[in-house]
């Protein structure tokens, strides 16, 4: 069975922000409710860099671990959706969110927030009627065999959005192309930055690129393409 | 330099290479293997400048553990979205509150409770309840007055109703859906978290003002160092001395001010959304307010038994207002001493 994630690609994405409207376009989402959103960091200096960020469908989902209704649960592919009938508003998903997905389209006195909203996956959520379920909980595109929106809209193709394995193997292939051990996000230190490679691995990767770059010169474009 | 001209080089070669004549080839080859040669020749004169130098390329083309280091920091970005802190990529508080709550708050709540009943239960099968010494002597005399009883009541129902819907919002979802269906379960999440928003504040605003009527009956004293040496009567067969309030009532007194404040404090930033209030204080608020009502209700059973069934008498005192003689006389000694002659007849009461 699949598992569907998302990836964003910090050295693709351009801040275009076509994502955002996609997943807005497609999810009808309420006014102040945004549910894909980029944030780039050092805007402006050489080392900005841009990611597109919504709820990452966590195999061990934080807001479904203290949700004190239990309004979440995870589809066969892993998504993380949630029933806004049993929702009671609390803000608990918020809390426990490391990429701040849960939103309330209210913040009043006496905790009135109304029903949490989050992304979907493009998958919808627990409703029979289709009208309805668009209503309440977006687009239901997985349903019709297509992926997220955002994803299949990004320009760069930096973020991607599928099976945690098909995903990573693209990323994969992108970040051997690059020349780049780990690529993006990265949290093995020591291992991640080119210059802590050792001299013979550089050696033996500077031979591999000089190669592919001699043989694939009928491909070049293809080679650029993946990186 | 060398790492230089491995990367970019790369690129370079791949634009060039679209149109290559064999000389470029020849140059490309000759370039790779030069690079080969300088870096098993000079492996550790590079290895010194090599750091700085991969920061900086780090920085600017690979978002690589600098980057994911800022990110985990909880540094604030740009972003376009309105929502509040929505700048930041990732919070990591977040999952140490999850485990604070569940790990520790949870389990611990439970332990509290359980403990709590358990030691009550068998004070009540092991000593059983404390009677009355002497038959009544049927004179009565006045321990709160109408207005203290309707503040003690007006809080106790309001705290009662904040502990049960607490613990169904706490443990609920372990066993209600299960045990009752959906539909029942969704009514009585729904129904316990409006009780708990709306009736908090009601019940802080009678804490404190209860807190601020009974403050001067409460400061201890030397008698309640030897009330609380003789375990309020449990060690050794003399009932000690106490005067209007006894040690054990100051001890649930201050209980109440100091961990009935951290409650109803943290609640308020809780059920209060509306100042700007970040994840990181709501995750402390929470915490702060699991913990604290969850040790204030195991601590109130022990009250709540008291002044049911643990000590005859005590009950009417604040259901009538008014005490026997011979209950005053047999817990609060000193006190009777002082109001003995305000004593009325049982028919006068009523």
């Amino acid at each position: 069975m699949a598992k569907m994630k998302f990836l964003c690609d910090s050295e693709r994405c351009i801040e275009c922000n076509g994502c955002v409207t996609a997943c807005k376009n497609a999810n009808e989402t309420e006014w102040g409710i945004q549910r894909r959103r980029v944030v780039t960091l050092d805007d402006g200096e050489p080392s900005e860099t841009s990611i597109s960020v919504a709820c990452m469908h966590c195999t061990d989902a934080p807001c479904m671990a203290v949700c004190p209704t239990d309004c979440f649960y995870q589809t066969d592919d892993g998504i993380v959706l949630h029933d806004k009938d049993l929702c009671i508003g609390c803000g608990y998903c918020l809390f426990a969110c490391p990429f701040g997905a849960p939103q309330f389209p209210q913040e009043e006195a006496f905790g009135e927030r109304g029903k949490m909203d989050k992304c979907t996956f493009c998958a919808g959520g627990p409703e029979e009627d289709p009208v309805v379920e668009k209503e309440k909980y977006g687009a239901n595109r997985i349903a019709q065999g297509k992926l997220p929106l955002c994803a299949e809209m990004c320009s760069t193709k930096a973020l991607l959005a599928g099976d945690a394995q098909v995903v990573s193997d693209i990323f994969r292939e992108r970040v051997v192309y690059r020349g780049h051990k780990d690529g993006a996000w990265s949290s093995l230190e020591g291992n991640s930055a080119p210059g802590e490679m050792s001299p013979e691995e550089m050696a033996v990767r500077a031979e591999a690129f000089a190669t592919d770059a001699t043989f694939a010169s009928n491909n070049t474009s293809d080679i650029i393409a993946k990186a | 330099m060398n790492t230089n001209t491995t990367h970019t080089g790369f690129t370079l070669n791949g634009e060039h290479s679209g149109r290559s004549t064999p000389v470029q080839r020849l140059k490309i080859v000759a370039l790779s293997l030069l690079t080969l040669l300088c870096l098993t020749l000079s492996s550790s004169l590079w290895a010194a400048e090599e750091t700085s130098d991969a920061e900086n390329r780090v920085k600017g083309n690979f978002a690589g553990a600098g980057y994911w280091r800022e990110v985990s920091d909880g540094t604030e970005g740009y972003t376009t979205s309105k929502g509040r802190e929505h700048g930041q990529l990732i919070n990591v508080s977040g999952e140490t509150w999850r485990q604070w709550r569940n790990r520790w708050i949870s389990p611990g709540g439970l332990i509290a409770i359980g403990g709590s009943i358990s030691v009550l239960l068998l004070t009540y099968l092991i000593l059983g309840p404390m009677r009355l010494d002497k038959p009544r002597t049927g004179r009565k005399i006045e321990r709160w007055n109408p207005t203290d009883r309707t503040l003690h009541w007006f809080v106790a129902i309001t705290f009662l109703a904040l502990a049960f819907s607490g613990i169904i919002i706490m443990y609920g979802k372990h066993f209600i859906p299960d045990l009752f269906g959906y539909s029942f379960w969704k009514g009585t999440i729904a129904f316990c978290k409006l009780v708990h928003n709306y009736i908090g504040p009601i019940f802080s605003v009678g804490l404190i003002v209860m807190l601020l009527r009974w403050l001067k009956n409460n400061f201890f004293t030397r008698t309640d160092i030897t009330w609380f040496l003789q375990g309020g009567g449990l060690i050794g067969n003399k009932h000690p001395s106490a005067g209007f309030m006894n040690g054990g009532e100051k001890g649930w007194y201050w209980a109440l001010f100091f961990i009935g404040s951290a409650v109803v404090a943290s609640g308020f930033v809780l059920d209060f959304p509306i100042f700007g209030q970040v994840r990181d204080t709501m995750q402390w608020a929470n915490l702060i307010h699991g913990g604290a009502s969850l040790l204030l209700f195991a601590i109130s059973l022990g009250h709540i038994y008291i002044g049911t069934v643990g000590a005859e008498g005590a009950l009417e005192g604040m259901t009538t207002g008014y005490v026997d003689e011979t209950w005053a006389k047999q817990h609060h000694d000193l006190w009777y001493e002082d109001v003995k002659d305000q004593a009325v007849d049982e028919k006068d009461v009523r």
